[in-house]
């Protein structure tokens, strides 16, 4: 079995009716209901990886609180986005990324500010995604 | 005076972190006088602990408990400044001789957008109540889909109504484990079992100790009995002495291997058992969230609890190491939601220049230190034992970014110039990917420092011990958002222009429109 959706007993009959979205994730689209992260919507639909790692490796989501980065993915052409923490909207683009071809050229998207006074200023970061293209 | 300058005269608390600890802290400010903004990544308030479905899915159904009302009152309040998926992205000292709280610089948007909107805001005092997340020890195959930290199974059913199986297996220590299994019960997903690492009696040695201390979490033992009770009507066991110690699977977990610990947590061999799950969850207490305190320049403090024993060190009044900056909640230490409140309450009372000699207070400082007291029973009877990394093999995976694995860390270990953890980082990688070692890093110190033969739980010779918290910045933010500028320096005072409404928290609406 997958993960999926379920009822309380604490939603109340009567209430709105729940909204239905649909996102596609590399082109195909998938389901869900509004209120969920995109996380929330590819789980739901039974898929538990979506990014792959260096090795090849499978990713989905581990830590669900926006700490590990694992769930990572393209949300309309703005890359690394976590899905956990992003609320899917209705007509999202969504890709997939994979750090398994590493590209040298990938544009390095995230910039880190020093924080702490001993850090460079800027500072690219070390690992950009290149966006998978897997359909 | 005007009534605007009166405001402007007002003493500003910026508290960052809207949980437990967070929402009390605002409270208590607004309480003192004070105006407040609070400001938290999420969408609605209430962190881990009080996390609430979206309004699409029929809203939060707590309207009338305590943590609502409160809610209400602070996100209500005229002199409060609610903003909502606020990432606190750096805390900027702005001038090392004037000691004080820094510049509190925040993107407000859908996470990690690239519109998100910059703002400044210039504190007079700033409480950070960032909370903490799961600790995870690796183990072999705890990178496949379908293993998760406990928490995420807990956020899961709380923030999205989904379970994430049906032949779930709940592993770890702590008392978390607990209302995670009761969640997950609740929500009808299948739960195999519970496995606390340590053995029964090392648990109720610490719970048992000082059974004064318990009477002050008065909820605590109830809440256990209830939880016990649960699992017994699921008929789902409760194993304590008991860990996972492999995951395997094509492409997602399949099985779990588990085996009986000794005290020590070392493996006793021939007690290997497989199970089919299709989902495992494993938790090992929680780490803070280090980098805001850091990045202001907070002292930390080490606790004996093995692995990420690291806090914020504050004195009696929740004060950290910095001049006007406060800490509560889970940064400085781990004792659960209503400890947390207490400390908030505290922090934020002070930070608005609240009499510190109010008679009210005294109750509440009696009931942080009952608190920081069950902190220390906790980790008493939760500990996670030295022989963990019996477990590891060569090729398990550390750092789940770089997938840096347990034979690269000890190469570089066992290589003279790999000496320092700096130097292990560059070498192995660990630590390096996007998580910025969030996850990894204690673990790989904690590993590097024995296998160098040092003891573990000294901080690694010649580096700060917070070395493997210390990143440049607290949160992501775009090239394009770093160079547009921010708007002027936010001060607290309630625009009127601002189409935020405090009153609804869940819609925040500059938000959206700032995003192309
Ligand atoms: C995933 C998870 C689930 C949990 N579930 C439970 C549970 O069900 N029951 C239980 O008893 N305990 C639970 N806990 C334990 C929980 O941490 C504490 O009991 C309690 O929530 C701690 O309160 P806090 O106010 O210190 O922190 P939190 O509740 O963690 O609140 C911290 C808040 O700060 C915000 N924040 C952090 N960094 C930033 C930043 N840079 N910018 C802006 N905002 C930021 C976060 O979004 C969060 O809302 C859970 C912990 C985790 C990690
Ligand atoms: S699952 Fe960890 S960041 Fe999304």
């Amino acid at each position: 079995m997958s993960p999926r959706l379920f009822r309380a007993p604490s939603d109340t009959p009567g209430q709105r009716p729940e909204r239905p979205l649909r996102i596609t994730v590399d082109g195909e689209p998938v389901d869900g209901v509004a209120g969920q992260s995109i996380a929330g919507v590819l789980l739901a639909a039974g898929r538990t990886s979506w990014r792959t790692a260096r090795s090849g490796a499978p990713r989905g989501v581990f830590c669900g609180i926006g700490v590990c980065f694992d769930c990572v993915l393209t949300v309309n052409d703005v890359p690394d986005v976590r899905a956990c923490r992003r609320r899917a909207a209705d007509g999202d683009a969504v890709t997939t990324q994979t750090r398994a071809a590493e590209d040298e050229d990938a544009v390095t998207t995230q910039t880190g500010a020093a924080g702490d006074g001993d850090e460079p200023a800027v500072r690219a970061r070390t690992a950009p995604e290149s966006r998978g293209d897997r359909a | 005076m005007t009534a605007a300058s009166r405001e402007d005269a007002r003493r500003h608390v910026v508290v960052v972190g809207a949980g437990p600890a967070g929402l009390a802290a605002a409270a208590a400010a607004l309480a003192a006088g004070a105006r407040v903004t609070l400001v938290d990544a999420a969408e609605r308030p209430g962190g881990q602990y009080h996390r609430t479905l979206a309004e699409e899915f029929g809203g939060p159904h707590d309207g009338g408990s305590p943590f609502a009302r409160l809610r209400r009152r602070v996100l209500g309040h005229p002199r409060c400044t609610w903003r909502a998926e606020t990432s606190v992205w750096a805390l900027e000292r702005p001038d090392p001789e004037q000691p004080g709280p820094p510049l509190v610089h925040t993107l407000t948007g859908p996470a990690d957008g690239n519109g998100r909107r910059r703002r400044v805001l210039t504190p007079d005092a700033l409480v950070l109540a960032p909370g903490a997340h799961d600790r995870v020890l690796p183990f072999p195959g705890w990178d496949l889909p379908g293993v998760y930290a406990a928490g995420a199974a807990q956020a899961l059913v709380k923030g999205e109504r989904l379970v994430i199986g049906d032949a779930v297996l709940l592993a770890g220590t702590g008392p978390f484990l607990l209302p995670v299994a009761a969640s997950l019960l609740a929500a009808g997903a299948g739960l195999r079992e519970v496995l606390e690492a340590n053995p029964a009696a090392t648990v109720a040695r610490g719970w048992a100790r000082r059974p004064w201390e318990l009477t002050a979490q008065p909820g605590k033992a109830a809440e256990l009995a209830r939880y016990a009770t649960l699992l017994a009507r699921h008929r789902v066991p409760y194993r304590t002495g008991r860990t996972v110690i492999e995951a395997r699977g094509e492409g997602r977990v399949e099985e779990a291997v588990t085996a009986r610990l000794r005290p020590d947590w070392s493996v006793v061999p021939g007690t290997e058992r497989t199970v089919a799950v299709d989902a495992l969850c494993v938790g090992h207490g929680f780490s803070p969230q280090l980098e805001l305190p850091l990045a202001a320049g907070c002292t930390l403090l080490r606790t004996p609890a093995g692995p990420a024993g690291e806090f914020v060190a504050v004195d009696g009044d929740q004060l950290t190491s910095v001049p006007g900056v406060y800490a509560a909640g889970e940064i400085t230490g781990i004792a659960g939601a209503p400890a947390a409140r207490t400390e908030g309450a505290l922090a934020g009372w002070l930070a608005a220049g609240g009499e510190p000699a109010a008679p009210a207070l005294r109750r509440v400082r009696r009931n942080r230190d009952r608190g920081r007291a069950f902190a220390a029973r906790l980790a008493a009877a939760h500990p996670v034992g030295a022989a963990w990394p019996g477990w590891l093999r060569s090729e398990t995976v550390i750092c789940r970014c770089e997938e840096t694995d347990y034979g690269a860390l000890c190469r570089a270990a066992a290589d003279e110039a790999g000496a320092a953890p700096r130097v292990t980082k560059l070498a192995t990688r660990a630590g390096l990917g996007p998580c910025q070692a969030r996850i990894c890093g204690p673990i790989v110190a904690e590993l590097t420092t024995r296998l160098r033969g040092a003891p573990p739980g000294g901080p690694a010779e010649g580096l700060p011990s917070a070395a493997p918290h210390r990143r440049p910045l607290a949160q992501p933010i775009r090239l394009g958002e770093l160079a547009r500028t921010p708007d002027a320096p936010d001060t607290g005072t309630t625009d009127p222009s601002d189409p935020t409404d405090p009153s609804h928290p869940s819609e925040p609406t500059d938000s959206k429109e700032s995003t192309a």
